[in-house]
């Protein structure tokens, strides 16, 4: 009870970091948030003069944006499901088994990101060209593919490596064979990290420009890319400001899965905390 | 019927610089529950391991009702292990823990829940089934790993330091409850423990191990009142290990003397705390009291040999003796060890 009625200090450096940023973050978000939602704002009013929802019926009627819209979730799944394939086996390997070149294989994967991201794109670009896969579908599935290397296979091998290798045991010992184990006792209790890493590899590739417009365009148009042409091309800014509106649900849907799973502690766990 | 035979086991690490068990030979009768007692680095788990099929030896054999196991994998073994972790799945409930055996032996459900409740009900836990394990107390979790391994009916239960993460008052009263349940089940047992405490009031047999040897197998009492090295001596309880010399039958350490009827030459006088009498006055070997103290029950002095050697004595008495005292040493039965092998015992 005592312990209740002693007056915390005000944690004025949390303030600070708070307002910054919320002025970084949110403040833009609410502009962009705003004019989607206008149907007309002048210079120099401080709010929109009129509100509505003319530019959405604009924007969701034309047949472009769909096709990026299907083609976004397309690539997205595709991407994020042959990354699950080829990267948890590969990260449950990276996790229990001691083999030749491990450490420097494992850490090869930080490579992509080591680099400027874009230079490495115009080099694989060129590959790409001689075997015919720019502007494919299956060429921006690969060029993605490399992107989500290090989330699918870091924080994968992190959830993997935090299993407690006695709960395995413990399964065995009551009958369960090596793939039993796996699927009822190291699956579910490394689980939520590795939907995490799911979710973020999705959210990623969602939202990947570079790889998609250097490779897929123009054939291959995803949102992103969509909303770089209309940004550039058009001068009416409700179009890009409905399509950043239409992107941001992915990352909703990220952060309330997030916050499950951060609250949980699995997420920690999976980096090793 | 359950024996567990291990016949010339020997464990090397795969580096080929740690032999963790060296030719260990032990067999466990029906029912009986032995101990494995040493300090850590013993290999006391590792054979354990080895029992439950989680480590492989190097050479040797184990059987158990006669049937080899040494190479088979521990879910094809009929043992169940209870571990110091408790290992408990912390993604099932209570019932799904022990269930999830009893699935795998695909048993009728009707079977499954008639089982587990009856062995929720043994350790204590009746209508615990529906329970997150993650929510259960330290002891409860215990009783979950222990109900999960007896739940399977296994012919040898290995329990591996099951009580060392819990408080020492849960800790002896688990004990009791272990040791109560395995000898209703009639279940052959071995059990890991540093705690000798828990040794000597849980085994039928305790092993007494070090850098994966044996180093004495015997009944707790004979462990503790015969030990047979200088090692076990002073591993088990307390015991002042004072090394001297022996001419004409008089053991002598730094104005400490005592007849000690053996051949001349080096030797370690044994002498339990409690086998030791003191007196403050009178003739006899000398020792000065560094520290007294007073457990209500007893009392325990620290002495002072002439080179600063210390023992210990236990007194009913401790308000007789202070610090800075000389008092004469009167030892009740001893035991005298050379080149690591008893010599002498009075």
């Amino acid at each position: 009870m005592a312990a209740t009625l002693i007056r915390r200090p005000v944690d004025w450096t949390g303030i600070v970091f708070a307002v910054v940023l919320t002025l970084v973050i949110v403040f833009p978000l609410i502009v962009v948030g705003t004019w989607a939602f206008t149907n007309v704002w002048r210079f120099p009013a401080v709010i929109p003069q009129e509100f509505g929802l003319k530019f959405w019926n604009q924007t969701l009627a034309r047949a472009d944006v769909w096709g990026s819209i299907t083609m976004s979730l397309t690539l997205a799944t595709t991407v994020t499901g042959l990354s699950a394939l080829i990267c948890l086996p590969a990260a449950y390997a990276f996790a229990r088994l001691d083999f030749p070149g491990r450490d420097i294989l494992f850490f090869s994967f930080l490579a992509g990101h080591a680099f400027p991201k874009f230079g490495l794109l115009v080099a694989i670009a060129g590959i790409f060209l001689q075997l015919n896969l720019i502007g494919t579908f299956w060429g921006v599935v690969l060029i993605q593919l490399v992107g989500t290397l290090l989330f699918m296979i870091w924080i994968p091998v992190a959830a993997f490596q935090s299993v407690d290798r006695r709960m395995e045991e413990a399964a065995r010992d009551v009958g369960a064979g090596p793939f039993r184990v796996f699927w009822s006792i190291t699956l579910p209790q490394a689980g939520p990290t590795i939907a995490a890493a799911i979710l973020l590899s999705f959210v990623g590739t969602f939202y990947e420009t570079e790889g998609a417009w250097l490779i897929g365009a123009p054939q291959v148009r995803t949102l992103p890319v969509l909303m770089i042409s209309f940004i550039n091309n058009q001068p009416v800014i409700q179009y890009g400001a409905v399509l950043s509106v239409l992107l941001w649900v992915p990352s909703f849907i990220a952060l309330l899965f997030a916050r499950r799973v951060v609250n949980s502690g699995s997420f920690a766990r999976g980096f090793g905390g | 019927m359950s024996v567990l035979k291990i016949k010339d086991v020997s464990k090397i690490f795969a580096s080929g610089q740690v032999r963790a068990v060296d030719n260990f030979s032990l067999e466990v009768a029906d029912g009986e529950l032995v101990c494995l007692l040493g300090p850590s680095g013993s290999g006391k788990s590792t054979l354990l391991r080895m029992v439950g099929g989680f480590e492989r030896p190097t050479s040797g054999v184990m059987t158990i009702d006669g049937e080899d196991i040494t190479h088979v994998p521990p879910e094809k073994r009929p043992t169940g292990m209870v571990f110091q972790s408790h290992a408990l799945w912390t993604h099932m409930n209570v019932f799904k823990n022990l269930a999830f055996g009893l699935k795998l032996r695909k048993v009728a459900p009707d079977e499954i829940k008639r089982r587990v409740d009856a062995v929720l009900d043994l350790v204590g836990l009746n209508g615990y089934g529906t329970r997150h394990v993650a929510k259960l107390s330290g002891g409860q979790q215990q009783r979950v790993a222990l109900a999960r391994s007896l739940v399977l009916e296994p012919k040898i239960l290995l329990l591996d330091e099951p009580f060392a993460s819990l408080d020492q008052h849960l800790r002896e009263r688990l004990r009791e409850e272990v040791r109560d349940i395995q000898q209703r089940l009639k279940i052959t047992t071995l059990f890991v423990t540093h705690g000798q405490d828990e040794a000597l009031s849980m085994a039928d047999r305790i092993v007494v191990m070090r850098d994966g040897r044996t180093e004495q197998i015997d009944r707790p009492e004979v462990i503790y009142r015969e030990p047979q090295t200088p090692f076990v001596a002073g591993f088990i309880g307390t015991m002042n290990l004072i090394e001297g010399n022996v001419a004409n039958g008089m053991f002598s350490k730094a104005g400490y003397s005592t007849p000690l009827p053996v051949s001349d030459g080096p030797a370690i006088l044994a002498i339990r705390p409690e086998a030791l009498d003191l007196a403050v006055t009178g003739e006899g070997s000398q020792g000065k009291v560094h520290r007294v103290t007073d457990y209500g029950t007893h009392g325990l002095v620290d002495l002072e040999l002439n080179d600063a050697t210390r023992i210990k004595a236990m007194v009913p008495h401790p308000d007789l003796f202070k610090a800075g005292q000389t008092v004469t040493l009167t030892p009740k039965a001893i035991a005298a060890y050379r080149d690591g092998v008893v010599i002498h015992r009075a």
